[in-house]
């Protein structure tokens, strides 16, 4: 194999040349622009598909989109709407986009979602009477170390035993919400939850509210500072080199000498550690116990952030707020167009399976071709 | 810091109300209103033919009352996604009066709303609400739905051959065991040695598990079901398919059984709504504890299926009218659990509106199954 790299796929077929205007005038813009148009362009034959959906089943597709944009993004409320949505999307989505560099598809965010908001609960009940500071962080870091262990086990699963790790997190995600149950009804309820079995409160002083000047509680936070350190790991420093080694060929990584049951079991923890501190975000910040209205499927939303995000964690911010924003103006769209929830799945869908598609186009567009290949 | 994190959802509500001209005089709100905007809020899909079904017909009836709209949303989780749907219902819609249907969306939820938007009625479906603790513009309402299951278990003592019933629920809640307890005592009250299979599924909606259970049931000889799940379709389909009698719950599921469904436990919503919009519109404080049985109309009966035999009617008829006149006490000592522990002590009798039967967590004797 000569030359397999997507930059010098030399003579794409002419009527595959884009419909954009005029090329760049600096050709190093030409490559990131190509990961910036190809994904708009593929939402935007999403909303095109969706609004002839719309218009099949009777429903004016303009009015459709000036809800979507006002249940999301027309006004302070919208925006806040939309961010809050948006939250725990950004550490699950990182719980699929850190492994994915080790070149691993993890899908069981949701398991370590929900043990990490456990292990906050525990933790933060246990220590109840400190400072609440001092809880907090207790109860961040016992849900990201919960967390980060449920996905490290899948992957350790995978280097050592060679078990897949896409099935292997999905079933242990299972696990994780009979587990969270068994605690939650059984040895770690209050008793004192009737009809709505709980753990111990953490109380009001250890919540962590709404971040100021808005309200939007602070796990939208949490998630960008992980967004951009996850990112800042990847790119810039030589643990996420050697990272995106093993993700591109294990055999040449382990030829280098690199650590590659190391790497792989980090990059699963620390993706593991996202999804734990969604889950304690949720506790922290909204619910102030543990209970099963915690299991309410950010972790498998998580996936189709990621991917549409093609893993990368500074990507998963725009996406997941964009998803959060689809999901603000659900409400708007059954409330005023008497449309079924499911709508908003639909869309979802199509906007998942225009991007997956337009994968293929990566490094075929003459356009984004440096002039120089 | 603490004034701040409102203003903008403080103006944005302005101008909605402003809009929805309701602020147009400075007495607005104190003052009757001749519209309002309802807001109601399903946890699942509102054609379950169950617990949201139940509460989308009583919607759907509220919307032919002159001057209320409805707006609606459906399958929306019991996160903090419920607080932005009531505010976006209240912001963008310019709604009064929320009722948010799911057990799970008081707890911290609703509270939070009701504190966040004082002008604002919030009633709740489930009854957690207490004075001194929670905020005056919110509230709860319930029904006493275990007479409906009483009455089936009335009708199932009746229709089944083999003794054996079985009843499949999500989880064992005291609002759970205590319409399994009531099926129970209702079979009972026709043949003392009648027992009741309990399967507990774990959570409200797993259609899969709930169809394994019923299977099994049956393979057992049990020869009538009922259920305490959120939505009892499976469970009614594989009964009818198997050939056994089924009680429905929630809502009516005669039409998904039409030989074997003997009759059900149904929710009449239209009730408390109806309480709660004619306060909201004559400017009256909200009811903040609403709660009622057959008596007051919160809850009914399906029409009894073919498949009951007259003396079932009759005696199922005979103890409804009871009900009706506040004459009938289901759980009444002496009852014992089903360890051989007293339950209820001979001659204590727990009238509906006791608290003491929302902490249950027995199964009573003949109950086959664990707490």
């Amino acid at each position: 194999m000569p030359d397999s790299a997507p930059g010098v796929v030399t003579a794409p077929a002419a009527g595959l040349t884009s419909p954009e205007p005029a090329p760049w005038s600096f050709e190093r813009l030409r490559r990131p622009a190509e990961s910036i148009v190809i994904p708009l362009a593929a939402l935007l034959v999403a909303m095109v598909l969706f609004g002839l959906f719309m218009a099949a089943i009777g429903k004016n597709p303009m009015e459709v989109y000036g809800l979507i944009y006002k249940g999301a993004f027309s006004s302070t409320f919208a925006w806040q709407n939309t961010l809050q949505r948006a939250a725990p999307l950004l550490l699950t989505a990182l719980c699929v986009a850190l492994p994915a560099q080790a070149g691993l598809i993890v899908i069981g965010g949701e398991g370590a979602l929900v043990l990490g908001g456990l292990a906050a609960a525990v933790a933060g009940h246990a220590l109840a009477g400190a400072e609440p500071l001092v809880i907090q962080i207790a109860m961040a870091l016992a849900g990201m170390v919960a967390g980060g262990t449920w996905i490290a086990l899948a992957g350790a699963l995978r280097h050592y035993r060679g078990v897949n790790e896409t099935i292997s997190s999905l079933l242990l995600a299972y696990i994780a919400i009979a587990l969270f149950n068994h605690f939650v009804e059984g040895p770690l309820r209050d008793p004192a939850s009737l009809n709505k079995p709980s753990t111990m409160p953490i109380g009001d002083a250890v919540m962590i509210g709404p971040m100021p000047g808005m309200d939007v509680h602070w796990g939208f936070a949490y998630g960008i500072v992980y967004c951009v350190l996850g990112w800042v790991l990847v790119r810039y420093t030589v643990q996420g080199f050697a990272l995106r080694i093993v993700g591109g060929n294990v055999r040449a990584a382990k030829l280098a000498g690199l650590p590659v049951g190391r790497l792989i079991l980090a990059s699963c923890f620390l993706g593991g550690g996202a999804a734990g501190l969604a889950g304690m975000a949720e506790v922290a910040a909204v619910h102030g116990s543990a209970n099963a209205s915690l299991i309410a499927g950010y972790g498998y939303a998580g996936i189709l952030v990621s991917f549409i995000a093609r893993h990368n964690p500074i990507a998963i911010i725009p996406v997941a707020i964009l998803l959060g924003g689809i999901a603000a103006s659900g409400g708007l769209l059954q409330r005023r167009l008497d449309l079924p929830d499911a709508t908003v799945l639909l869309l979802q869908g199509i906007a998942f399976m225009t991007i997956l598609a337009a994968e293929t186009l990566y490094g075929r567009m003459r356009l984004f071709q440096p002039k120089a290949a | 810091m603490s004034s701040s994190p409102l203003r903008p959802a403080r103006r944005q509500l302005l101008q909605a109300l402003a809009a929805a001209g309701i602020v147009a005089s400075p007495f607005g709100r104190v003052f009757a209103a001749d519209k309002i905007t309802v807001g109601v809020i399903y946890v699942g899909p509102k054609d379950d033919y169950g617990y949201n079904q139940a509460q989308a017909q009583a919607a759907a009836a509220l919307k032919k009352m002159p001057g209320v709209t409805v707006v609606e949303e459906e399958k929306v989780p019991e996160t903090v996604d419920v607080q932005k749907t009531m505010a976006s219902m209240i912001v963008e819609d310019g709604a009064s009066l929320i009722f948010p249907t799911s057990f799970g969306y008081f707890d911290p939820h609703t509270i939070k709303m009701a504190e966040k938007y004082p002008k604002v009625r919030f009633a709740h479906c489930g009854g957690l609400w207490t004075a001194g603790k929670h905020p005056l513009n919110c509230g709860s309402y319930f029904g006493y739905i275990d007479e409906c299951q009483y009455l089936n278990g009335v009708a199932a003592g009746h229709a089944s051959k083999s003794r054996k019933l079985g009843f499949i629920a999500a989880k064992p809640i005291p609002q759970v065991l205590r319409n399994i307890n009531a099926f129970t005592l209702g079979a009972q009250s026709v043949n003392p040695a009648i027992t009741c299979q309990v399967v507990f599924t774990g959570d409200w909606a797993l259609p899969v598990k709930e169809a394994e259970a019923a299977n099994s049931m049956i393979d057992q000889g049990i020869d009538v079901i009922t259920m305490h799940v959120d939505s009892p379709k499976v469970i009614v389909e594989t009964c009818e398919r198997r050939g056994i009698f089924v009680c429905g719950y929630h809502a009516n599921q005669a039409a998904l059984a039409p030989k074997g469904y003997l009759t059900g436990a149904e929710w009449n919503w239209l009730t408390p709504y109806t309480v709660h919009v004619k306060d909201a519109m004559a400017g009256r404080p909200l009811n903040n504890f609403l709660r009622g049985g057959l008596k007051e109309g919160f809850v009914k009966t399906s029409p009894y299926g073919a498949a009951v035999p007259e003396a079932g009617r009759k005696a199922a008829d005979g103890i409804k009218a009871k009900m009706m006149k506040d004459q009938y006490v289901i759980f009444k000592g002496p009852i014992k659990d089903n360890t051989g522990k007293v339950a209820i002590a001979a001659g204590t009798e727990h009238k509906q509106q006791d608290v003491a039967l929302e902490a249950m967590n027995y199964l009573v004797a003949g109950v086959i199954g664990k707490v």
